[in-house]
């Protein structure tokens, strides 16, 4: 383990000599921040190479499939400029020089190559001196267009699960309420945001399980309603069945046909379910008795949900089942919290629940742990808020002030590792897609 | 003719025009002559007189009672803005409380009287939170936040039907900042009198 490391680190500053800054400059294919993988544990995380691949669109395809496994964290992203990485590449056929690899520390090559529909990526286990993967990749739309790029990152997810086993999560995206308050999506790796609504204010985006769709909170002179907008037609509906008056934080059962919300008037604010191709009034679901129950997260077995409430006289988590009884305090006190617990989200695994929570005046993000109760809080540095698991059940995005102005940051639940996502003041309330279908 | 007459005769007349130009007041005084001619012209004298001293007193009333609708209706106009002040009035509270702080509660008691007085005003209270916490449940905040100040109302003889409540969480600050001065004068409800009827 030692040994390697050394070893690792001798070959990662000889590769870094063999990366002219001023080439890497001039090759905007190849992402700034991707790194050598030094700082992480050695040992538990493989190290991958992805080869360049000639024709077009090839330097993106590269710079994708590594910045994806880079955002994946859980392999090392062996990086090798053009020049080093094609000397590099067999005379004919797969015949590698193994050992040099073996010494860069590179575990797995990935070799992506033009095919008739798309591209093909070989895999080869330097260990075992052989090809252990390949995989077709259809690519059929324009180089670097927004299909074109979930197409590659989709062949990332593959070539994860090739080598975890369970595939990774980069082909989603992230719906958030922007600063100008309106919804906005964003690729999971940062590229192609966009605005999807334009109401008066829109907030609570929540993907439809199917990705199809999602469901948000928008202000209108009736009060705050719920609406629906569809990625197919482009076009929004706006759900009859709600109340006069205040309508918030929407969310989708997991199979789809129902939809939490709360809804508000002088008698406090209570969770709400309803069937969306329904007309008929929701149903009230929890007994807040004059108290503010919010922000309803199913369990991915939808047989639960989590929310907020202020029942207690603050804002706590809660669980309850998905008629509304058996409600259940879930975060305890913890000395030092400041009694402010919120916007839960069940992660997809069902294992944990994110939220979070008031520290020493600040807001952090915290999970909780489903079978011990287990604690863990993973910020400290400004505001950080509003947290959304991805289909990895590894990863959240969350709202952070820890850089100034509010932004969506994404966070590694296992190494605690975060990275930018937006660079647009005011971005908050973010949602996770599920992985996008093609 | 003496021409000393003649000249004498033409500043008599002379005289005699301009004394009938000159509007000067009219005394009965005294002239040698017939008596009756004389009461007769005095008489007519007087009447003119009382005449143009009633013209006078009419313009002079007239003068007053505009003068006085114009202050009426100045001091009604100050009241009426004043009341209105008093029902637009603000009310501020206390980090993730709803409650009714003292100083909320004289603000709306003021809002009585002036509601009771103008029985077709309505209200429409907006509640609102400074930007700590949870977004959605600020919401939820500013809704009990409103609904505090509708129910104080109602338990001091407002008719429920001339209050609506609405929430704006923290999406409307008064005041931009981070820090407590801001977010105090961000946590409030704000009040807009609307003609009646429209619950808007």
């Amino acid at each position: 383990m030692q040994l390697k490391q050394i070893l690792i680190a001798a070959v990662a500053s000889s590769a870094l000599a063999l990366t002219p800054a001023a080439a890497r400059a001039q090759n905007p294919t190849v992402p700034e921040g991707v790194r050598l993988g030094l700082n992480y544990t050695l040992g538990t995380k493989p190290g991958v190479l992805v080869l360049p691949m000639d024709s077009t669109g090839g330097d993106s395809v590269r710079a994708i499939l590594q910045r994806d496994i880079d955002y994946d964290d859980r392999a090392t992203v062996i990086t090798l400029d053009d020049q080093s990485a094609r000397a590099m590449m067999p005379k004919t056929g797969d015949d590698f020089n193994y050992p040099i690899f073996a010494k860069l520390g590179v575990v797995a090559i990935l070799r992506p190559q033009r095919s008739l529909t798309g591209i093909t990526i070989t895999m080869y286990d330097v260990a075992a001196k052989k090809r252990i993967q390949i995989g077709g990749f259809p690519l059929t739309d324009q180089v670097n267009s927004p299909a074109w790029r979930m197409a590659v990152h989709r062949a990332s997810d593959e070539v994860e699960r090739w080598i975890f086993g369970t595939p990774g999560a980069a082909a989603t995206r992230i719906l958030f309420s922007g600063g100008d308050k309106q919804i906005w999506v964003i690729d999971s790796d940062g590229e192609n945001a966009r605005k999807l609504t334009s109401v008066t204010l829109a907030m609570s985006a929540a993907w439809s399980p199917d990705a199809t769709k999602f469901v948000f909170c928008g202000f209108t002179p009736s009060g705050s309603q719920i609406a629906v907008y569809s990625f197919i037609t482009g076009d929004l509906h706006w759900l009859s069945g709600t109340a006069r008056g205040l309508n918030i934080t929407p969310a989708y059962s997991p199979d789809g046909r129902t939809i939490a919300y709360a809804s508000g008037s002088e008698g406090g604010t209570d969770i709400m379910v309803m069937q969306e191709g329904d007309a008929s009034p929701s149903r009230r679901i929890t007994v807040g008795r004059g108290s503010d129950n919010t922000s309803p997260s199913f369990s991915p077995d939808g047989r639960q949900i989590a929310f907020m409430s202020g029942r207690a006289g603050h804002p706590e988590v809660y669980t309850m089942d998905a008629d509304g009884t058996n409600p259940s305090l879930l975060t305890e006190f913890t000395y030092g919290e400041q009694a402010y617990r919120a916007s839960p989200d069940w992660a997809p695994d069902g294992r944990r629940i994110a939220y979070e929570s008031r520290i020493d005046g600040n807001f952090q993000i915290m999970t909780i742990d489903m079978r011990d109760r287990s604690t863990k809080q993973y910020t400290s540095d400004g505001q950080n808020e509003d947290p959304s698991w991805a289909p990895d059940s590894r990863h959240m995005v969350f709202s952070s002030t820890r850089t100034g102005p509010r932004q969506l940051w994404v966070l590694d639940a296992e190494s605690g590792r975060m990275r930018q996502l937006t660079h647009a003041a005011g971005a908050r309330l973010a949602a996770w897609s599920p992985i996008l279908k093609p | 003719m003496h021409p000393s007459k003649i000249i004498i005769a033409v500043v008599a007349v002379t005289l005699v025009a301009a004394c009938h130009k000159i509007p000067a007041p009219l005394s009965p005084s005294p002239v040698a002559g017939n008596d009756s001619l004389d009461r007769a012209r005095a008489d007519s004298i007087a009447r003119a007189n009382a005449a143009r001293q009633a013209e006078i007193a009419r313009a002079q009333a007239e003068q007053d009672s505009l003068r006085a609708v114009r202050e009426r209706e100045q001091r009604e106009a100050a009241q009426n803005a004043d009341a209105m002040k008093v029902l637009a009035a603000t009310i501020y509270y206390d980090f993730d409380k709803a409650d009714l702080t003292e100083a909320a509660r004289s603000l709306l008691l003021a809002k009585v009287p002036v509601l009771q007085a103008q029985p077709t005003i309505h209200l429409r209270i907006t509640g609102h939170t400074d930007d700590r916490g949870s977004s959605e449940y600020n919401l939820a905040l500013g809704l009990r936040r409103a609904a505090e100040a509708k129910a104080f109302l109602v338990n001091n003889g407002i008719d429920a039907s001339r209050l609506e409540i609405t929430s704006m969480g923290a999406e409307q600050p008064a005041v931009q900042g981070e820090n407590e001065e801001a977010w105090s004068r961000n946590r409030r409800s704000e009040f807009a009198p609307t003609s009646g009827g429209g619950s808007q």
